[in-house]
């Protein structure tokens, strides 16, 4: 495979969220605001491409009857000090984010990635693999905490963008999309987008 | 009446998967049947219910700051709370190791039917996300955080069993092509979100 599909791939025809249906577990509750959505995206590509480096230098050598356990432990020290980072500078995004940054450990894309690409590729292809699956997954956290911010409370990373006018005028912010099914719903609008365009993904 | 009250609300009001989107990625892919998802569902109930209490007795006499001054006077100025994500998972793993070989000794076609994903509940995040709500809530005892973890876990049964009905009635329903499957299905869960958060406010 070439690299640049390795690393493009995961973006849309192969996005680990709206096509492959991985890391929904801890993605949307943090995604009400732009900001958490951001950090959480940052988080998981960081995760998602160091672990996959560690599991593809250590897969020759990790016996296949206890590779989950080994994946956990490597996935969790790494969460570890994105977390202990998180506390450290910013603290106040980490409140927000409460226990979801722990649940990177069990995102269903980190271990998906380590079991379906770390295994059986090298460190620089894996790296790539990881990135592109981070990035992929961070785009649909940003553009639904996008949507979500500014229907929802009117401003995006907390400055207001939309007009006080309006406000006079009688336009109200809409408290459903703050809550947290809109996030689904908003999900199955970009699904319902995406399949659209990409009539192959579409399921009989 | 402060255990029956916990209960209530970790079923409904603070829901795994409406509220918190914890184990979705389960919940999405093994709900297309009512029968097995009842397997699944009481699996993730009974491991939860293992796992919190567990994690509550570790939480409190080894990882919290100050906690392990039984040991003496010298150990109570130790601080291991960040190592409590290794230890969670690490007893997550183990409980549903446990579990598996139980389902494969007890009821084999269980084990068939939910195939991979038994093993997988170790990465549900709904059971490593138990544990952290846990230790962010603080409970009081031992039997509070049991009632928290037995309560979630039926939760998410609930949850997961309702989704797999109207999944199989689904299947006769003349939905747009690019919505089919996936996208659908994300639709119905926010629904059913906005219907169990009537359930906010309730207190006994």
């Amino acid at each position: 495979m070439k690299n640049k599909e390795i690393l493009l791939g995961p973006l849309s025809k192969n996005n680990p969220v709206i096509v492959q249906v991985l890391g929904i577990c801890s993605a949307l509750a943090v995604t009400s605001k732009l900001e958490p959505s951001v950090v959480m995206a940052i988080s998981v590509i960081a995760v998602v491409a160091l672990a996959n480096v560690v599991i593809s230098l250590l897969r020759n050598t990790i016996p296949n009857s206890i590779r989950i356990i080994v994946q956990l432990v490597v996935v969790a020290a790494l969460v570890i000090i994105v977390d202990q980072v998180l506390k450290a500078f910013a603290y106040d995004v980490s409140k927000q984010l409460s226990v979801f940054v722990g649940l990177i450990i069990t995102n269903c894309i980190v271990m998906g990635r380590l079991e379906a690409f770390a295994l059986s590729h090298g460190p620089w292809e894996s790296f790539l693999d990881g990135v592109g699956n981070g990035v992929g997954y961070g785009l649909i956290l940003v553009i639904v905490g996008f949507f979500r911010e500014l229907l929802g409370s009117g401003t995006l990373f907390g400055f207001q963008v939309i007009p006080q006018v309006f406000y006079e005028m009688g336009y109200m912010n809409n408290g459903l999309m703050i809550l947290p099914p809109m996030a689904l719903i908003v999900v199955a609008c970009i699904i319902w987008v995406h399949r659209s365009h990409n009539k192959d993904l579409q399921e009989k | 009446m402060e255990s029956l009250n916990l209960f209530i609300k970790s079923i409904f009001i603070d829901n795994m998967i409406f509220a918190y989107f914890l184990g979705m990625c389960s919940y999405l892919a093994v709900s297309k049947t009512v029968k097995t998802s009842m397997g699944l569902g009481i699996a993730v109930t009974f491991v939860l219910t293992l796992t919190v209490p567990i994690n509550y007795l570790l939480e409190n006499y080894i990882l919290k700051p100050g906690a392990l001054s039984w040991l003496g006077e010298s150990f109570a100025e130790v601080d291991l709370s960040f190592l409590s994500l290794i230890f969670f998972i690490a007893v997550v793993a183990s409980m549903v190791q446990l579990v598996e070989m139980v389902v494969e000794k007890y009821s084999p076609s269980l084990y068939a039917s939910l195939g991979i994903f038994l093993p997988l509940i170790a990465v549900n995040c709904a059971i490593l996300g138990g544990s952290l709500f846990m230790q962010q809530r603080a409970f009081d005892s031992v039997g509070t955080a049991t009632v928290f973890g037995l309560g979630s876990g039926i939760g998410w049964l609930l949850a997961i069993v309702g989704i797999a009905a109207i999944r199989e009635k689904l299947a006769y329903s003349n939905v747009p092509a690019p919505l089919k499957g996936i996208g659908i299905t994300f639709i119905i869960t926010g629904l059913m979100g906005i219907a169990f958060m009537s359930f906010l406010g309730i207190k006994l």
